[in-house]
């Protein structure tokens, strides 16, 4: 208590502690408060969690859909009957923004940045606890607002997750242009807010309460993944949401911000002088950001895991952060390349495309000390460092197709094919969710204090890195060829029917790897109740949630606040009795 | 495991690696002026990109069986890392990509940075939902007026574009939905879009641009071998994006004035 | 080569928290950012503000960003061909001029009202009894007078708006009229907000709510109200002066 501390305190500051004790209470008590609408860091991050987990079930089905119609264009399905060209194209577009969004956007930052971000700093809760708690539930309002699109008159849009106006922004340019694109920008915005509160709490708390001894450079990379992903958050989302206005004002408003005079089945539409490229510009702002949003915290997660399971500090860890930085940074200069095509000039593009180039070089270096890290370590391969290193393998393909896409020239035959399609889903969307996958298993004894089955964790493992590698890397040579993107059936193209026993394979790869999906499902339900109960460092790691108890108690240490004395990579230190030294251990490693 | 792991990543990679090398699905035969020098760019890239997929797939295979915990092997190195062996990898690595992309740049501006030649066939290309349509200018060099109140694609042809026919250089310009070109002469394309976003895309030709309501976007390329092409819309228009194709001729210079001919005989 | 010592070492420059090592045990909640210490909280509480703004100055910087180049866009006339610009700027009313006033003014006050509380706390600590508010009604007028003076300035905009469609400028009229809509509509929310924001700051007043936590809530909201009023300027120079 106050007055057992000793000297040092003033009269004020005591006088200030009894009066926020006469303030203070306990754990909140009521479902509602607890589970609800609560304040706790914590079950934010599980309620982020299970928004994402139920979002990337409805995004897998979605894309199922997609790959089923495309192979066979006139099978009648179950429960969802004939797919037309216009459904594919609405199933195509919430797909991406489900996942995008609902996923990307949700689990890895909102779901286990908001659950062990203050527990790694050494802090209590988020900075602003009922900010944090309006985020979450705003985010899901804009779920279901963009589910409800669905069940509009005509349909979810069809326009893409990128939203590329005239098409998106007139209600005559096709089925599910009318309320359900409405909805759709709308879902989009409320999104924006969300995450804009997020970025908000994230970055303050980083900032302002990290533990006596955690200097930034002592926090574990996770945390400089999730404080460099919420600037990135908080710098482009306005953009979006701005962009979003536009869109909504031109589509119910009369203004033409984006459209120009266009006529639409021989009808002229009342728009005049808009530019299309504008959105693009103010898209891609966000867009390219966006993509790190997605992956930066995987990559921080990721350094994490191989430093553990190898037994061995991260190999370069001031270089990580600064790569993470330069990442961040050069991130909010390359947006153009998603337009080298799109009639901006070549001048412009030229120079986007050298920014570019630039921007793989910290990835390549993140990659280095990955590898750096596993050599000469002691690997244990544990079903999070299976995912681990499965990202870093993921992340090399995706990245691998990255400079080709980098070039303009070499954009010319690969721009809007499969090309890019295998190249994005590789580096953003599966090297992410095995980040989620990986962050699971790792921390899932520490939420619910028990161990997930390595057994079927292992299972999962195989089905999802060989089947993810089966259903992205042929479209690769799918775009090489000249597949186009969003098309909805390869009918009407020799070349493209050329290439349908292709897309064949693809489609079979993807039925068995979204099976091999209810194994984790499964995995992570039964283990709640069943899995082994797990003591409260299973992993035998040192940051500073496997020094509290196992789930953490409300306020995450029990009462006293953890003092930091060492960095958080201190495996097999030399002369040390265990291969770990705990952040919070007094016996410090000198100079770390 | 370990073993099971180097096993399977090199088995993908060298799978992957083996269908890049054998072309088994590659950019079609290039029909176009251009298409070597990309081709040849294409090259360069992937062989260098390869050899880089390549080593670190394989070294990290290796490197999760050979570094994996057994009872009996020697504790792991302590190291934090090594300054000067980052400072080279990142030089090298800046070294390759941005000497790659300087290496494209000189086709990027011979391809972009120029406008057409004088004596360019000029073809007005027109996108919309979802078809193609192309005009020639005819004898008078001069493409007539159009007027977007005109427009009505169900009546095909010079009503789909809203040709005003009211003017003089109307008169003989030629729209098709097949665009014919003759073989060793650049093509200025001059691309529109009537209501969405479309991308003109002809893959033999190494082709694309995208087509923007609202602009006029002219841009040139050069078939250098006879045949026919298949053009793609490369840009989400709507749902009949599937289906908005065309097809481009290639013929000789002598074909190609007797078909324009012929298509000023029937307008007559 | 690496030494493992038992040396402890405390002081620590480099992290956040200061004090002499010890932190007090800490209870967990909501509203209190995460400490008992008035100058932490009011620093936690101030960066937060500062970075919640970096997010809406992005808003109106992309907002400001399309103004500029939709001004410069020549647009092809499909009738024509030609390359046409459309951009007429919008004569604005001069009652915007009133409305700057009045917001102006409305800074006043609430500088005054954020001065108000933060004595008011530092006073609140030396008393014998910690909450107790002093010079409660007079706190509570600036603040009222703020919260008058900005939904006077609303009330303005959404005459000047009136004003702007009775000479026929409508929000789809012309691109320049789109954007005096769009921006100062976007202003008004968020200065809306900010009246919200005052209204629950008096509440806290009223609630008797520990002075320090209102100090805080008047703190914040003032900064936040001086940047609407400085935004408001730059929107207004934009609109009048970038061509």
């Amino acid at each position: 208590m106050a007055g057992s501390t000793g000297g040092g305190e003033t009269i004020m500051a005591t006088r200030e502690l009894a009066a926020h004790e006469l303030h203070a209470h306990a754990a909140p008590q009521g479902f509602i408060r607890k589970w609800v609408f609560s304040l706790d860091h914590k079950v934010i991050g599980l309620q982020y969690y299970f928004l994402a987990l139920t979002a990337v079930f409805v995004g897998m089905f979605l894309s199922l859909l997609m790959r089923i119609h495309l192979i066979w264009p006139n099978v009648s399905l179950p429960l969802v009957g004939e797919i037309k060209p216009e459904t594919y194209l609405s199933l195509l577009t919430m797909h991406g923004t489900i996942m995008v969004f609902f996923v990307l956007t949700t689990a890895p930052q909102g779901g286990f940045g908001n659950y062990f971000l203050p527990i790694q700093i050494g802090a209590a809760d988020m900075a602003f606890p009922v900010l944090n708690m309006l985020s979450f539930w705003v985010t899901f309002l804009g779920y279901i607002v963009m589910l409800s699109a669905f069940f509009v008159v005509g349909g979810a849009p069809l326009h893409g997750w990128t939203g590329y106006p005239p098409l998106s922004a007139l209600q005559s340019a096709g089925p599910g242009e009318g309320p359900g694109a409405d909805l759709w920008v709308i879902s989009i915005a409320l999104f924006c807010v969300g995450a804009l509160m997020s970025a908000l709490n994230f970055i303050t708390t980083t900032l302002d309460m990290r533990a006596r001894g955690m200097s930034m450079m002592r926090m574990p990379l996770t945390c400089w993944a999730w404080f460099i992903t919420a600037i990135l958050g908080l710098l482009a989302f306005g953009v979006l949401f701005s962009a979003g206005i536009l869109l909504l004002m031109d589509r119910n408003a009369g203004t033409s911000f984006f459209v120009p005079l266009v006529v639409v089945n021989g009808q002229l539409v009342a728009h005049k002088g808009g530019s299309p490229l504008l959105w693009q510009h103010l898209f891609w702002f966000f867009g390219h950001p966006e993509v790190y949003i997605a992956i930066l915290p995987a990559m921080g997660l990721c350094s994490q895991l191989v430093s553990v399971f190898s037994r061995k500090p991260i190999f370069g860890y001031k270089a990580m952060v600064y790569a993470m930085l330069s990442i961040g940074l050069l991130g909010f200069m390359v947006w153009g390349h998603h337009m080298f095509m799109s009639g901006m000039s070549p001048y412009s593009a030229f120079a986007f495309s050298i920014m570019t180039m630039a921007i793989g070089v910290p990835s390549a270096i993140k990659t280095f000390n990955w590898l750096g890290t596993l050599w000469g370590g002691r690997i244990r391969l544990y079903s999070p460092m299976l995912f681990a290193i499965g990202f870093v393998s993921l992340f090399v393909s995706g990245g691998i197709s990255g400079p080709f896409l980098a070039q303009p020239v070499l954009d010319i035959p690969l721009h809007d094919t499969y090309f890019v399609t295998g190249h994005f889903h590789l580096i953003m969307g599966v090297a992410s969710i095995f980040g989620i996958f990986a962050a699971t298993y790792y921390w899932f004894p520490k939420m619910f204090g028990r161990m997930m089955s390595e057994s079927l964790a292992r299972w999962h493992f195989w089905f999802t890195f060989v089947g993810t590698y089966a259903i992205f890397m042929p479209m690769h040579y799918l775009g090489m060829a000249g597949a186009t993107r969003r098309y909805s059936q390869f009918t009407e193209l020799a070349y493209l029917r050329n290439l349908i026993p292709l897309q064949k394979f693809i489609t079979y790869a993807a039925i068995v790897t979204i099976a091999g999906q209810f194994i984790f499902l499964f995995n992570l339900f039964w283990s709640m109740k069943y899995g082994k109960k797990a003591s409260d460092n299973p992993w035998e790691a040192t940051t500073l949630e496997w020094t509290t108890a196992t789930p953490p108690p409300h306020d995450n240490f029990g009462g006293h606040t953890p003092v930091v004395y060492n960095g958080p990579y201190e495996y097999s230190v030399p002369g040390a009795p265990r291969d770990y030294v705990m952040q919070n251990d007094p016996a410090t490693v000198a100079a770390h | 495991m370990g073993l099971v792991l180097l096993v399977i990543i090199w088995l993908i990679t060298f799978i992957s690696a083996y269908f890049f090398i054998a072309k088994t699905w590659w950019l079609p035969t290039g029909a176009s002026a251009a298409a070597a020098g990309i081709d040849h760019h294409f090259t360069t890239t992937y062989i260098l990109m390869g050899i880089v997929f390549v080593a670190a797939q394989v070294l990290l295979g290796l490197f999760a069986w050979k570094y994996r915990d057994r009872a009996a092997g020697s504790p792991a190195r302590y190291s934090h890392g090594n300054n000067t062996l980052e400072i080279v990898w990142t030089v090298l690595t800046l070294i390759l990509f941005v000497g790659l992309n300087l290496m494209s740049s000189s086709i990027w501006a011979s391809e972009r940075f120029r406008p057409a030649e004088p004596g360019a066939l000029q073809v007005e290309v027109t996108g919309m939902q979802f078809a193609w349509y192309f005009r020639y200018a005819g004898p008078d060099g001069k493409f007539g007026a159009t007027k977007p109140e005109l427009i009505d694609p169900s009546a095909g042809g010079e009503s789909a574009i809203g040709l005003d026919t009211t003017d003089p250089a109307s008169k003989d310009d030629v729209v098709t939905g097949t665009m014919y070109a003759p073989v060793d002469r650049e093509v200025e394309v001059i691309l529109r879009a009537h209501d969405v976003i479309h991308s003109f895309f002809v893959p033999s030709m190494r082709f694309k641009q995208d087509a923007v309501p609202g602009l006029a976007i002219h841009m040139h390329f050069t078939p250098i071998s006879t045949g026919d092409y298949e053009i793609a819309c490369a840009e989400l228009c709507g749902l009949g994006h599937y289906k908005m194709h065309g097809m481009l001729k290639v013929v000789s210079q002598e074909d190609f004035d007797k078909w324009l001919a012929a298509r000023e005989a029937e307008k007559q | 080569m690496a030494s493992y010592t038992p040396t402890v070492s405390l002081d620590d420059p480099r992290t956040s928290t200061g004090g002499n090592g010890h932190i007090p045990p800490h209870h967990h909640d909501g509203d209190d950012f995460g400490s008992p210490f008035f100058d932490v909280r009011l620093r936690r509480a101030r960066l937060g503000l500062v970075v919640g703004l970096t997010g809406i100055v992005m808003i109106f910087i992309s907002f400001s960003s399309a103004y500029v180049v939709r001004q410069g866009l020549p647009t092809l006339d499909p009738r024509t061909d030609v390359l046409l610009h459309d951009w007429f700027p919008v004569p604005l009313p001069s009652l915007l001029l009133i409305n700057t006033a009045v917001l102006l003014i409305s800074s006043l006050t609430m500088e005054i009202a954020r001065r108000q509380a933060a004595r008011k706390a530092a006073l609140a600590q030396l008393a014998s009894v910690p909450g107790v508010s002093m010079h409660a009604k007079e706190g509570v007028s600036w603040l009222a007078l703020t919260v008058v003076l900005g939904l006077s300035f609303l009330a303005g905009q959404w005459m000047a708006w009136r004003e702007l469609a009775a000479s026929g400028f409508y929000v789809a009229s012309s691109p320049s009229s789109s954007f005096v809509y769009l921006l100062t509509g976007m202003h008004g929310v968020h200065l809306f907000g900010g009246v919200v924001a005052l209204l629950t700051a008096g509440a806290a007043s009223l609630l008797r709510r520990p002075a320090d936590s209102q100090a805080i809530a008047v703190d914040v909201t003032g900064w936040y109200w001086h940047f609407m009023a400085f935004l408001w300027v730059y929107i207004l120079c934009l609109l009048e002066f970038v061509h």
